[in-house]
């Protein structure tokens, strides 16, 4: 530091300030953060704010059930799709959901490579929405096909009929990738859970309590070999997520870019995408993370860095949302393919424009105000932000699905499209079993990972020890 | 007396802080113990070379794993198209490649994790429901705030009392025996 800083009256945005804002707040030692953590899950009894909260929660897992039952009785004619709109909410919410789920592998996998001790405490809970949105968008595609109970066809097994899946196909592609993502962010965050397993083990009172966590556990006793080779494993599994995460986003636009759809069949769609994901799915991790660190007492594990840090990635992922747009727009003109400069010029003028204009005021023009920092350190403006960001990502789906298959190369075949009621339930429905498997993952497994958390205190004290 | 002996698993001390844990590790190392193991809460730094650990197999494993998944899903992509049911779609040729390099790679992932996780848990032994020092009340803080060293009983240089005196020499905290009560 060339300029020393005033001992009085310390400026609170000096960047060196700034840089030392803890990941942890002081003064934690292992058995602190272990008790903080773990008591959430082994003691403490469930309020009344749970309760109320997963009664909520759990109504809109009920409208779900409801509306596949009927979905699965009647036909996906109970929804508003019909030719030429084929895809409709079923594939705008499955986007949605997906993407959603990035930023949790983004968390755990490629901040760890990065060496980003700030994602120590907000990965796990990251991880569990990671699947808890992968399961909620998995429901989309499997209903869709219309008769979702020979959705195995989909799967290369050896047939009596002797035929293959079309492995040409970008939707066979998607198969395989979603269930990849699913199984791999499973098993990376079981990995992560085993030693705080352990810990629950060690520490429950009660007998049931032990006997789950102990099977769970595998008998993990933290010994120096299996951390040798669990490190090994933790690491490798990282590095194998990181490209997987930007394939799955990247095989998803693919289902738009390899068609040859006016405003899908570009080249800026897999990366575009993939920011898109991250972008949602970081609002996402927020609109969660506030809330959860309120009600249990996390404020010291997940801090105003964690806050902030997050808002920053918001607003660059924004930005290169904001670039893809522009750039839509600009290969549109460039190109002089007419069916192309008509899209995009629908999407400005035609019937659905009230939604592209909601989309730019909620994706790009709110979250310019990430740029103020006051903003950034404001807990309510950034839930908000959160949820404006989540509409619009939400909104950008049904955009890109909606116009161009209303709008394509012949008038004659052009169509409306409006969702019926039983499409808004199997949405609200999966928002709802979303946030019941939150309500049971947060009381029944450890929210932060505890063994990360005790070796961040471990190099925060160094020097006391 | 040969009873007992068989019952014997090992030594046990307790620290309380990395540094002394570390510490100990080094003088156990150098004291010429080969069976020994370190037990912690969370990955120690320097752990690893304070045991004299060397590389592990786990990235190996991995790598096999990933081939078997790339090869394997290239290969059942190429035989489905060209040798079990070749289809004309539209000219395009029967083996065309660069349409199952998606597959291929969601199948190398799949195969390299797997095989990362369950040959870490298959090297590590795990899952293993019992083990002796679970016997030691003590060693519940293991998994929370206490560090553990264990000098096992079939090591050539072990002998019980004098065991146990070295480790109360290494500035353990606390120093057990540990014993399979089977």
């Amino acid at each position: 530091m060339s300029d020393a800083l005033p001992a009085n009256n310390p400026p609170l945005n000096h960047p060196e300030i700034r840089r030392l804002t803890p990941v942890i707040a002081p003064g934690h030692t292992y058995e602190s953060v272990t008790a903080t953590i773990s008591d959430v899950v082994i003691k403490r009894p469930l309020g009344l704010g749970w309760f109320a909260g997963f009664a909520l929660a759990f109504t809109f897992l009920m409208v779900l059930t409801v509306a596949v039952a009927w979905l699965i009785a009647k036909g996906v004619g109970i929804w508003g799709i019909n030719i030429p709109i084929g895809w409709g909410f079923a594939i705008v919410n499955f986007v949605w959901w997906i993407g959603i789920g990035h930023a949790g592998t983004l968390i755990s996998a490629i901040l760890f490579l990065l060496n980003q001790k700030w994602r120590t405490s907000i990965n796990r809970f990251a991880e569990a929405m990671t699947l808890f949105a992968v399961a909620c968008a998995g429901i989309f595609p499997l209903i869709h096909t219309g008769r979702p109970w020979m959705a195995y066809y989909m799967f290369p097994y050896p047939s009596t009929m002797g035929i293959w899946p079309q492995f040409r196909s970008p939707l066979i592609w998607d198969v395989f990738a979603v269930s990849t993502y699913g199984t791999v962010s499973l098993l990376f965050w079981f990995v992560g859970l085993i030693p705080d397993l352990a810990t629950l083990r060690d520490r429950a009172p009660q007998k049931w309590q032990q006997m789950i966590f102990g099977a769970l556990a595998l008998g993990w006793r933290g010994s120096a070999r299996h951390w040798h080779r669990y490190q090994s494993a933790y690491m490798l599994l990282a590095g194998l997520a990181t490209p997987l995460v930007l394939s799955v986003h990247t095989v998803v636009s693919f289902d738009f870019s390899v068609a040859i759809v006016p405003g899908w069949h570009t080249t800026i769609f897999p990366p575009y995408f993939v920011a898109g994901a991250i972008y949602s799915g970081f609002a996402m991790v927020l609109t969660i993370a506030i809330p959860l660190r309120k009600a249990y007492g996390l404020e010291d594990f997940i801090t105003m860095r964690h806050l902030e840090n997050m808002a920053k990635v918001m607003l660059a992922t924004g930005l290169i949302v904001a670039y893809g747009y522009f750039f839509e727009f600009f290969m549109a003109e460039y190109s002089g393919n007419k069916f192309d400069v008509f899209l995009v010029n629908q999407r400005l003028h035609g019937p659905y424009a009230p939604y592209y204009y909601a989309l730019i005021l909620c994706n790009i023009l709110t979250p310019q105000l990430l740029w103020i920092q006051k903003v950034r350190r404001n807990i309510a403006a950034l839930f908000v932000m959160s949820l404006v960001i989540n509409t619009g990502m939400w909104l950008e789906r049904f955009v890109i699905v909606v116009i161009s298959l209303t709008r394509d190369f012949m008038p004659s075949a052009w169509g409306r499209y409006s969702a019926t009621v039983w499409d808004y339930a199997t949405f609200a429905g999966t928002l709802g079993l979303f946030t019941t498997l939150l309500f049971l993952f947060c009381r029944a497994l450890p929210a932060i990972a505890m063994a990360e958390m005790r070796e961040l205190v471990a190099h925060t004290s160094k020097d006391h020890d | 007396m040969q009873h007992r002996e068989a019952q014997l698993y090992g030594v046990m001390a307790e620290f309380e802080t990395v540094r002394q844990f570390l510490h100990a590790a080094e003088q156990v190392r150098d004291a010429g113990y080969k069976h020994m193991d370190a037990y912690a809460p969370f990955p120690v730094e320097g752990l690893t070379e304070a045991l004299g650990l060397g590389r592990n197999k786990v990235a190996l494993v991995t790598l096999l794993g990933g081939l078997c998944g790339g090869l394997g899903g290239f290969g059942f992509e190429y035989w489905v198209n060209v040798i079990s049911y070749p289809m004309n779609v539209a000219g395009r040729p029967l083996n065309s490649w660069p349409a199952f390099i998606p597959v291929t790679f969601e199948l190398t992932i799949l195969g390299a994790s797997l095989s990362a996780v369950f040959g870490m848990l298959a090297l590590n032994k795990l899952p293993q429901p019992h083990h002796p020092l679970f016997n030691v009340a003590r060693f519940k803080r293991a998994s929370n705030d206490k560090f553990f060293l264990c000098i096992e009983s079939h090591d050539p240089k072990f002998h019980l009392e004098e065991t146990a005196r070295f480790m109360q020499s290494v500035n353990a905290q606390h120093v057990t025996e540990v014993r399979d009560e089977d």
